[in-house]
């Protein structure tokens, strides 16, 4: 029997399989049990009860969706009193996903979901925000070490940073991140996109762009995961696109010590349970004694023969 | 929290056209899905054919189910890349369902005769309703609105289920507002109504709501909006609602499909 359990900094996990913020709720529980899940991650919630975005929310490109929900929220004190109890009896550990306009309402966030019943908190640093010009912090280095302090600062708890693919410096803003006291990163929220009806000439989100996820995503999430694990000592979380049980082997291999899968539990709600227990028996089946050995097990790019024959002196 | 909400590969028994516009889609279907209620939906993953690859799953409501033959049924529209590629499925195959979805209608003990007023693909939304008021003994009287003769579906099964039919066509010129108007009053002027139904059409809700807040009269309506994980989680199938003198927010579906009557914005409605 695999050793399944992994580590992100403190925490221990029954398993590298969680679900992705935004797409996952105490609903789900009407498919399938959630205590089997290596931990729960809560939809991003403010501190200030917020509205969403306009309908149509969401609309099918090839291999995927897009969707511009944005973070209708209740607030925090909300969450608190009706959320945080709610997940108690599930076993799993609690992440709550917080997001905020400044550094110093990330800060207060952070410091309010600091209670019992909370297990870690991910930043949700990719979405737009007020003091970067509408950049999310995650765009830029210096944006991300001012949020990632600010939370750090307010919270004792293990603080995981989600980045975002929309950023021309992956690697600056994932060091920035661990230099500024994450415990952990998640690579990756949604890439920024555009889908138009030609009939109507209309941008088929009401929103006009809204963020690619699904298997589309894939690619992108995975190359950014190796990135960033090579990048960073902290544990790296690979989200993007996951479906199936080579998916999660592949982000494992790039470097990610677990997993979040998304937008592939609205096409298959019952699709977490099944790549648990794919994990498992393709491990046992591989002799693979423990999960963390798969981690970042990379090997190096094998070039064709041809390659290796050298180049005729001209 | 027990698992009650299914994902099921079932097989197709038929899949026929109904008439120039929609087709009739028979599964056979394992008992444990079968547990519905009239007004609840599945979430059908259509299949990928060579011209398709629909992403998302599609929201379908329930038209017919039954629990000793083990069957499920859907009527829908061809319209779009998930629908035609439902279309192209042939006995024998195999997809992939998910429900029963959704909150559905209820019937208040006290209620002894419903009218229900239909257009269109809620036909099929409204049909599971006249099961169950045949089921329970009650009155039904059905008033379908189509484009043509042709086009109107389900009759047959409304009067299969002892409904009484009235039926208005764009082709006759009976389905003009005024007119469908008159119907309804006549018809709570007769024999009575305790309670009315609809969806879809943003006219016959407006019409429906306004004739219903005048006589006092209960009234629900099954909703559509565009859904990705049908099961609350996502938030994008959001509509709003008037309640309690302010607009409020709700999933269509979780806390619908069926919403009160009352509470609907029209100019919001399918
Ligand atoms: C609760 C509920 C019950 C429904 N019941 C039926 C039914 O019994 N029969 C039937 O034919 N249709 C029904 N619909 C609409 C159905 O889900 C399909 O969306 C519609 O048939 C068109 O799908 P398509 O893939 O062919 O079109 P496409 O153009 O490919 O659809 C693109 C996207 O828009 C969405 N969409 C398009 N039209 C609608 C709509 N009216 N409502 C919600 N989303 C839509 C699709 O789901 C898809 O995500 C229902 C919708 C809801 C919300
Ligand atoms: C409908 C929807 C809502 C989302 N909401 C959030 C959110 O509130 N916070 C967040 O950090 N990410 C959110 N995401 C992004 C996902 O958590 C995930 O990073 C992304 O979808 C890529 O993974 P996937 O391809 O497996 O879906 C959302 C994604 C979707 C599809
Ligand atoms: S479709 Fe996801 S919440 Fe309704």
């Amino acid at each position: 029997m695999t050793d399944l359990t992994t580590r992100i900094g403190s925490l221990t996990l029954a398993n590298p399989i969680m679900p992705a913020s935004g797409t996952f709720s105490a609903e789900l529980g009407e498919v399938f049990d959630l205590s089997c899940l290596g931990a729960l991650v809560t939809k991003t919630v403010t501190e200030a009860r917020r509205g969403g975005n306009p309908t149509p929310r969401v609309c099918e490109i090839e291999g995927g969706m897009l969707n511009s929900i944005g973070i209708p929220s209740k607030g925090i004190d909300a969450f608190l009193r009706d959320q945080v109890p709610l997940w108690r009896d599930v076993g799993a550990p609690l992440v709550v996903s917080i997001s905020a306009d400044t550094a110093e309402d990330f800060a207060r966030a952070a410091e309010k979901m600091t209670v019992p019943g909370v297990a870690a908190i991910e930043a949700n640093i990719s979405c737009p925000n007020i003091e970067a010009d509408g950049h999310a912090f995650a765009m830029l280095p210096d944006t991300t070490f001012e949020a990632i302090a600010r939370i750090r600062a307010a919270t004792h708890l293990p603080l995981w940073a989600k980045l975002s693919p929309n950023t021309g410096v992956l690697r600056e803003v994932a060091r920035a991140a661990e230099a500024a006291g994450a415990d952990a990163l998640v690579t990756t929220n949604t890439a920024l996109g555009l889908a138009i009806d030609v009939r109507t000439r209309r941008p088929k989100l009401g929103n006009v762009t809204g963020g690619i996820s699904g298997p589309a995503l894939k690619p992108l999430a995975l190359r950014m995961t190796w990135q960033a694990a090579s990048s960073v000592a902290i544990p790296v979380i690979g989200c993007g696109g996951i479906a199936t049980r080579d998916d999660v082997l592949e982000f494992l291999i790039a470097g990610a010590s677990a997993v979040q899968v998304g937008t592939a539990t609205f096409r298959s709600p019952a699709l977490m349970p099944r790549l648990i227990r794919e994990i498992e028996e393709w491990c046992d089946a591989q002799g693979v004694a423990r999960l963390a050995d798969l981690v970042g097990s990379l090997a190096p790019a094998d070039p064709a023969p041809h390659d290796l024959v050298p180049e005729p002196q001209s | 929290m027990t698992p009650k909400v299914h994902e099921a590969l079932v097989e197709v028994v038929s899949n026929d056209a109904a008439n120039a516009d929609y087709r009739l889609l028979h599964l056979a279907a394992p008992d444990h899905i079968l547990d519905c209620k009239p007004g609840q939906f599945f979430q059908i993953l259509c299949p990928e054919t060579g011209a398709e690859r629909p992403f998302l799953r599609r929201p379908m409501s329930i038209y017919g189910w039954d629990r000793a033959q083990g069957r499920l049924s859907f009527l829908y529209k061809v319209s779009g890349a998930g629908t035609r590629a439902l279309a192209g499925l042939r006995p024998g195959d195999r997809i992939d369902v998910l429900g029963p979805l959704g909150r559905g209608f209820t019937l208040a003990p006290d209620w002894r005769r419903l009218l229900v007023l239909a257009r269109g693909v809620g036909l099929a939304t409204l049909a599971p309703l006249a099961a169950e008021a045949q089921r329970r003994g009650l009155a039904l009287t059905a008033i379908c609105s189509a484009r043509t003769p042709e086009l109107a579906l389900s009759l047959d099964r409304f009067r299969a289920h002892g409904a009484e039919v009235r039926l208005v066509t764009d082709s006759d010129g009976t389905s003009d507002p005024a007119r469908v108007r008159a119907l309804i009053e006549d018809e709570i002027a007769g024999p009575g109504v305790d309670a009315v139904f609809t969806c879809g059409s943003r006219r016959l809700t407006s019409l429906l709501q306004e004739i219903a807040a005048r006589h006092g009269l209960p009234g629900q309506i099954a909703m559509e909006q565009q859904m990705a994980c049908g099961l609350g989680m996502c938030q994008c199938c959001v509509r709003p609602f008037r309640r309690d003198g302010r607009i409020v927010h709700d999933r269509v579906c979780r806390e619908g499909p069926v919403f009160p009557l009352a509470e609907a914005i029209p100019e919001a409605a399918a």
